[in-house]
């Protein structure tokens, strides 16, 4: 499914060269839950944004589903985003403006998917909001917003998810709500990357990647799964 | 992503910041709206010049005598030009509608005890038709009369009003120089230019004018007429050969007749008054530009506060050219509404200019579909930059800003 080989990822700010990821090497298999842990700075954000083809790598290589990103062209990596992959961001992210059923929908719009309203009411069922569906992201709570999120990230079922610290803005109770909603996703087949420094909340996940100044350090599988 | 959904996103930011895309399109209003105004100011002043000059007809060619020179001597002969000149160029000359041989003098009119100095013009059948006068009463003389020296006379309305008030002068006799004349018309007021009054004369038969009243056997002009503008050149050019023929002048010779196109005087009064039309169209347009800026003022900024709506739209799968259109036609949007707005109050203006003011306006759908267009064309050149700068976002940076 993911298969990243060397990549690297260089920023230039003026003179000096900041390394923020050096020849990472993970290979994800479909339907793989996996935590990237570490500190800030060690370079989580940096893999997840090369992960999400928003970036990219200085050097490497990435393929994701067997398809070389670097051969892709800009048009193209939008639709991967789009098709392919759901976001889940820390500070949600929601379109201030649109009610939560229209910000679900907006990945159907941009993909041209018929039906896109029954299909968006359908991914906030998924995620027990379908009441809430005409409230505005103010109007919700963190939770919520979250969900909605989360909705928005699996209404053109993709198939990897990633998430970049879903749970950080949110109290520990609704944070572990959010959890399983991932694991149930994980579950159905979803392929789930989440970047968190907490451990109870990489301990959802089946496998633990720890980075540190840019390199990969450690990698295994979680003996105990939290459900 | 369809552009009817990228429409809707686009009224629904435009209708979120109410005022400014109110105030934003204001510029835009405004620059329409003086540029429809100052255009349909400039047409009026420009078609009254024209029609006023067009009174006088605006398809005629005049002859003159001029003077006759031989072997670089100049006589003081003036009086080339005779009846007979006009009756070959009536028979002889193609795509012309007709010809009138004149003469003209100022003389003294008298009926019962009101008398008048005025202008007689000896004339042929078709010179109403030709100087674009009107019957009002009675009728105009026939070739008939023309050919049996008649005195019958068509009174101008100044001279009606003159001598008779408010009395119908038909049938009723004035004396010209002493002789009687049958009154058997009168002719509808063409309006008094500033130099002269048109209506201020009496039409009789040429040779009435000529034998019985001035003692003469010239003419003072002939007046050609057109069927066709675009015919004055090849008339004119036929005429003068016509003449040199009859009058026996040599081909180094100078001709001893001036040929004049009325066309020439008109289209120099016309392109006068486009300049000034331009130059208020032009005054008028710069606000236009200044509206534009407006526009691409407030869609930057409009991007700078949404750096993040259109990170979260990249990540979601929005491709350049959707964020750049959903842009784009914010922009439009706004220059298209302030360009309707600013029609209907350019009309507006335009026509309470002419209301107050007197003085004809003219809403040309030309103008209004240019301004239109430009107003539509303003608003994709000045939304284009800040459209693409959008496009253009790092996604990273713009979701990270707050």
């Amino acid at each position: 499914m993911i298969k990243t080989n060397n990549l690297s990822k260089t920023y230039r700010l003026g003179k000096v060269s900041v390394h923020a990821m050096i020849d990472v090497s993970i290979c994800i298999q479909g339907g793989e839950f996996v935590a990237v842990m570490g500190p800030s700075g060690s370079g989580k954000s940096t893999l997840m944004n090369l992960l999400g083809c928003l970036d990219q790598p200085s050097s490497g290589s990435y393929h994701l589903e067997n398809f070389d990103i670097k051969n892709l062209n800009q048009n193209q990596l939008a639709e991967v985003r789009n098709k392919r992959i759901g976001f889940v961001f820390q500070n949600f992210n929601l379109l201030p403006r649109a009610s939560a059923l229209e910000n679900v929908e907006l990945p159907l719009l941009y993909g041209r998917v018929k039906n896109s309203q029954i299909l968006a009411l359908k991914a906030l069922e998924r995620v027990g909001l379908a009441k809430r569906s005409k409230h505005r992201p103010n109007e919700l709570s963190g939770g919520e917003r979250q969900r909605v999120a989360i909705a928005r990230a699996i209404v053109n079922k993709p198939a990897i998810v990633l998430a970049d610290e879903p749970t950080g803005n949110l109290d520990t109770s609704t944070g572990n709500e959010i959890m399983s909603i991932f694991s149930s996703l994980n579950s159905e087949g979803t392929t789930i990357i989440l970047v968190t420094h907490e451990r109870a909340i990489a301990s959802f996940a089946r496998r633990t990647i720890e980075m540190k100044d840019g390199y990969i350090y450690k990698d295994k599988i979680n003996s105990e799964i939290a459900v | 992503m369809l552009i009817f959904d990228l429409f809707k996103m686009a009224i629904r930011s435009l209708i979120a910041n109410t005022m400014r895309t109110f105030l934003t399109a204001l510029g835009m209003i405004i620059g329409v709206a003086s540029v429809i105004s100052m255009i349909s100011i400039g047409e009026g002043a420009r078609q009254q010049t024209l029609s006023t000059i067009a009174k006088f007809g605006t398809n005629i060619i005049t002859i003159k005598p001029g003077k006759k020179k031989t072997r670089h001597v100049s006589s003081d002969n003036v009086n080339t030009l005779v009846l007979e000149d006009a009756e070959a160029i009536n028979t002889h000359i193609p795509l012309i509608t007709g010809v009138a041989a004149q003469v003209y003098r100022s003389a003294q009119i008298k009926y019962g005890n009101k008398n008048t100095n005025t202008t007689v013009r000896g004339t042929g059948i078709k010179y109403l038709e030709i100087a674009n006068f009107t019957l009002y009463q009675g009728r105009y003389f026939s070739s008939q009369e023309v050919r049996s020296i008649r005195r019958v006379a068509i009174l101008g309305s100044t001279v009606v009003k003159n001598l008779f008030g408010d009395i119908t002068p038909i049938g009723k006799e004035i004396k010209i120089d002493g002789s009687n004349y049958l009154i058997i018309g009168s002719t509808i007021p063409k309006g008094a230019l500033s130099w002269f009054d048109p209506d201020d004369q009496i039409f009789i038969p040429v040779t009435t004018a000529q034998k019985r009243l001035f003692g003469v056997n010239n003419i003072q002009s002939i007046d050609i007429q057109a069927e066709k503008i675009e015919d004055l050149e090849i008339i004119k050019e036929r005429v003068e050969s016509l003449l040199r023929i009859r009058h026996g002048i040599r081909k180094t010779e100078e001709s001893d007749f001036h040929v004049q196109n009325s066309s020439q005087w008109l289209n120099s009064w016309g392109d006068a008054a486009k300049t000034f039309t331009y130059l208020l169209g032009g005054i008028a347009g710069i606000s236009l530009l200044v509206g534009g800026i407006g526009i691409m003022n407030i869609m930057l900024v409009s991007i700078t506060e949404r750096t993040k709506e259109i990170g979260i739209r990249i990540a979601i799968g929005a491709k350049k050219s959707e964020i750049m259109q959903q842009f784009l036609i914010e922009s439009v949007l706004i220059s298209f509404i302030g360009g309707g707005i600013g029609i209907m109050i350019g009309i507006v203006i335009s026509r309470t200019v002419s209301k107050i003011g007197g003085w004809d306006t003219i809403v040309s759908n030309q103008s209004i579909m240019i301004a239109f267009g430009f107003s539509v064309g303003v608003g994709i050149f000045f939304g284009y930059y800040p459209a693409r700068k959008a496009a253009n976002l790092n996604p990273i940076d713009a979701l990270r800003y707050e």
